[in-house]
């Protein structure tokens, strides 16, 4: 009875969560605190204080860095002696600001813990993996989670989830110096090991491709977009804390090092992923394979204006706009007999968010009457009064 | 700690507690247990008959009005077990189990409020119990506050908030309860260190007794048979102790000049023979680690100022002073506390620490 305020005041915390983790069935990848975490405040609602203690006590054993462990055992202590009225009460008065942060990260925790995506929804991003793909990093800012997905023959399978923090001021990334995190599609471009960083990055960096081409497209910049680790000192940090970089703990950030390939590894940062099932997912994507299909099919019959109907009028490649582009093909196909295009390897990743677009990279194998090269091609694909468009092409 | 788990070892579901501490004639235990046994086997009904005809005879006697209530509690009837148990704690304040029992059943009521009553009346059965359990509530105040510290990074160093861990001063409590000895309580050895100057003897006059009461920790120093009749004015009078206060800056200078010239033969002999180790390490092992510290080659130079001299009685003082430091390899300024207590007419170091 002494802690019943603190109990319900943690009750309205707990509460969000537990509203969300009804409709799911949790998986639990165990890669973190989390679970620990979790019982320790079912503990705590069920007035079960000793055991709550006790295993706060593992936790910290387990995680000696944790701060939001030791302040939970501050208040689990302090409730001893008098009934306790907020989270982090014995901190409130000298360090208020420290504690908010400590509370808002055991909420971002918990929530994302207990709502874990069920096991046979796929982030509706990950469209297609290359068969050397083998894992994508799909990010949610409002959840502080990064998921680990393994490709499983052309099937995202879920592998393991982490607590992660974004830029200050959160996301959706427009200029340099906005402390925000980008949302977009990207991919992992260079490995930084810990030798090469200072204490600050911890177990090492990874950058991503923060701006891609429709970044650019939208006149946004800035630089160094990373996803790292944290000082060698740190495990907590509250859910918004980097400059624009996903943060990761340092076990964490190893633990998903090994899998990483540069230049090939797909990071998406969503603000709220969406989950498809596996039927709507491949809804999809088969919608869309079939419109690249259709796309490489009316380059071939050399019929301009079939194959220009696939481009949007906003189209921009490196050098030419739309107009540009089209005079460009018609006056190239005229000066040819036959075209054979092949598109192998492809990878589609769909843009989170409000502006819907989806990257495409092939490896490009074209011949024709007087010409054959093979290129790596990337395209972006936009939806345009329901039909999938191109809006830029390049190479990839 | 909840409720149901408060109660002790011999307890039976609910967290109640099932035994009295008071020791029933023996006539009538045999009747008790019989009760008891029949409660045991879930045969409630007639453990209710057979102690009401028990209390027919005895209606004040505690163990049967206890067991009663129990009964009671067992056959789901809290509000006559209130009764019971209200009516045992005005009949016998001094019991803390019914008290307990109270506040287990408030407890299942929801009625938080008067269960706490009933538990910190539990408490106050006792004073022992009281200073125990206030000292508990201290030493968890004292492990939050770390915890805190790891939490929040905040200096750790601010221990203005010294918790006083109260002693438990009277070790024979006049508040026996029946049927029971009180355990001699000794204090922790934590609070000797804590322990607050006893006034000085110009101040308080016939100050002997309470000094004696203070500080408990002292082994066996019997309190004077003969007490001081409390109109006996200041035993020492003031000169004595302005001089008594040079007296042990002066030794205390002598020390830090023995150390100066490295004389460990003199250093040492600067120190009583009860002095307290910094670490609790054996005296001689103390010892020799000094002597080689002292020992090693190249000049040291000890100086002392800022000394301020604070009299506890009239063969105890503490030392407060600015120590400088010098050797081949170390330079410091530490503020340093000495005890010192005369003995045999001198002045000897009884402890020794570094800042305030």
């Amino acid at each position: 009875m002494m802690r019943r305020h603190y109990r319900r005041l943690l009750a309205a915390t707990v509460a969000i969560a537990f509203a969300v983790s009804a409709v799911a069935q949790p998986r639990y990848s165990d890669s973190g605190p989390e679970p620990l975490l979790a019982r320790v405040f079912d503990q705590i609602e069920q007035n079960r204080w000793e055991p709550a203690l006790q295993q706060t006590e593992a936790m910290i054993k387990a995680y000696p860095n944790f701060r939001l462990a030791h302040l939970i055992r501050g208040d689990l202590l302090l409730a001893r002696t008098k009934p306790l009225t907020a989270f982090g009460e014995g901190g409130v008065q000298t360090a208020g600001a420290k504690v908010a942060d400590l509370r808002d990260e055991a909420i971002a925790r918990l929530r994302a813990y207990r709502s874990k995506p069920p096991t046979d929804f796929v982030p509706r991003y990950l469209m297609q993996m290359q068969a050397n793909q083998k894992y994508a990093i799909v990010v949610d800012t409002q959840k502080s989670r990064l998921y680990l997905y393994q490709n499983d023959k052309g099937t995202p399978r879920f592998v393991a989830d982490y607590y992660i923090t974004q830029g200050k001021l959160g996301a959706d990334k427009t200029r340099e110096g906005d402390q925000k995190t980008p949302v977009g599609v990207y991919h992992v471009t260079a490995s930084l090991p810990r030798q090469k960083l200072t204490d600050f990055y911890g177990a090492g960096a990874f950058p991503i491709s923060y701006p891609n081409q429709w970044d650019r497209r939208m006149g946004r910049n800035g630089h160094g977009i990373w996803l790292h680790g944290t000082p060698s000192d740190t495990f907590s940090r509250p859910p918004k804390a980097s400059d624009g970089c996903v943060v990761l703990a340092n076990q964490d950030l190893n633990a998903i090092a090994e899998n990483l390939q540069v230049g090939l590894t797909p990071v998406i940062i969503s603000n709220n992923i969406e989950w498809l099932s596996l039927d709507d997912w491949q809804t999809e994507r088969k919608a869309l394979l079939s419109v690249i299909d259709e796309w490489r099919h009316d380059w071939e019959s050399l019929d301009t204006d079939r194959y220009a109907r696939h481009y949007s009028r906003k189209f921009e490649s490196d050098r030419l706009d739309f107009k540009g582009w089209v005079e460009h093909k018609r006056t190239v196909n005229a000066g040819k007999t036959w075209i054979k295009v092949s598109t192998d390897n492809i990878s589609m990743f769909r843009n989170p968010g409000r502006e819907d677009y989806v990257v495409v990279t092939f490896e490009q194998n074209y011949k024709s009457s007087n010409l054959s090269n093979v290129m790596k091609k990337e395209q972006y694909w936009i939806k345009e009064d329901g039909r999938w468009k191109i809006i830029h092409e390049g190479a990839g | 700690m909840r409720l149901s788990r408060i109660l002790s070892a011999c307890s039976l579901t609910l967290g109640l507690a099932v035994c009295l501490a008071t020791v029933a004639p023996a006539a009538h235990a045999d009747a008790l247990q019989d009760i008891n046994k029949l409660l045991k086997q879930g045969q409630q009904a007639q453990a209710l008959e057979q102690v009401d005809k028990y209390l027919a005879d005895k209606p004040k006697e505690a163990q049967g009005r206890f067991l009663k209530g129990l009964i009671l509690t067992e056959m789901n009837k809290p509000n006559e077990a209130i009764v019971v148990f209200q009516k045992l704690t005005e009949d016998y304040p001094e019991l803390p189990e019914p008290y307990n029992n109270l506040a287990v059943i408030y407890a299942q009521q929801k009625q938080y409020e008067k269960a706490k009553q009933a538990l910190e009346m539990a408490i106050r059965t006792h004073p022992s119990y009281a200073t125990a359990h206030e000292n508990l509530g201290d030493i968890y105040s004292r492990m939050a506050s770390q915890a805190y510290d790891k939490a929040l990074q905040l200096d750790s160093s601010n221990t203005s908030a010294q918790t006083k861990l109260s002693m438990i001063r009277n070790l024979i409590g006049n508040t026996v309860r029946p049927g029971t000895t009180v355990a001699v309580v000794k204090p922790v050895a934590v609070a000797t260190a804590e322990v607050k100057p006893a006034p000085t003897p110009t101040a308080t006059p016939a100050s002997t007794p309470k000094a004696a009461e203070t500080k408990p920790i002292e082994p066996a120093k019997p309190v004077e048979a003969k007490p001081t009749p409390a109109v006996e004015p200041a035993k020492t009078p003031a000169k004595p102790a302005a001089n008594a206060s040079a007296e042990v800056t002066k030794a205390v200078e002598a020390w830090a000049a023995a150390w100066s010239r490295k004389d460990v033969k003199a250093y040492l002999a600067g120190y009583a023979k009860d002095f307290k180790t910094p670490n609790g390490e054996a005296r001689t092992k103390w010892e020799s680690e000094r002597t080689a510290r002292i020992g090693k080659p190249g000049a040291i130079s000890v100086g002392v100022d800022n000394v301020k001299v604070t009299m506890d009685g009239a063969d105890k003082a503490t030392v407060h002073f600015r120590q400088h430091y010098k050797s081949a390899s170390l330079k410091t300024s530490t503020s340093k506390a000495l005890v010192l207590v005369r003995q045999d007419g001198k002045w000897l170091i009884q402890q020794e620490r570094i800042g305030n």
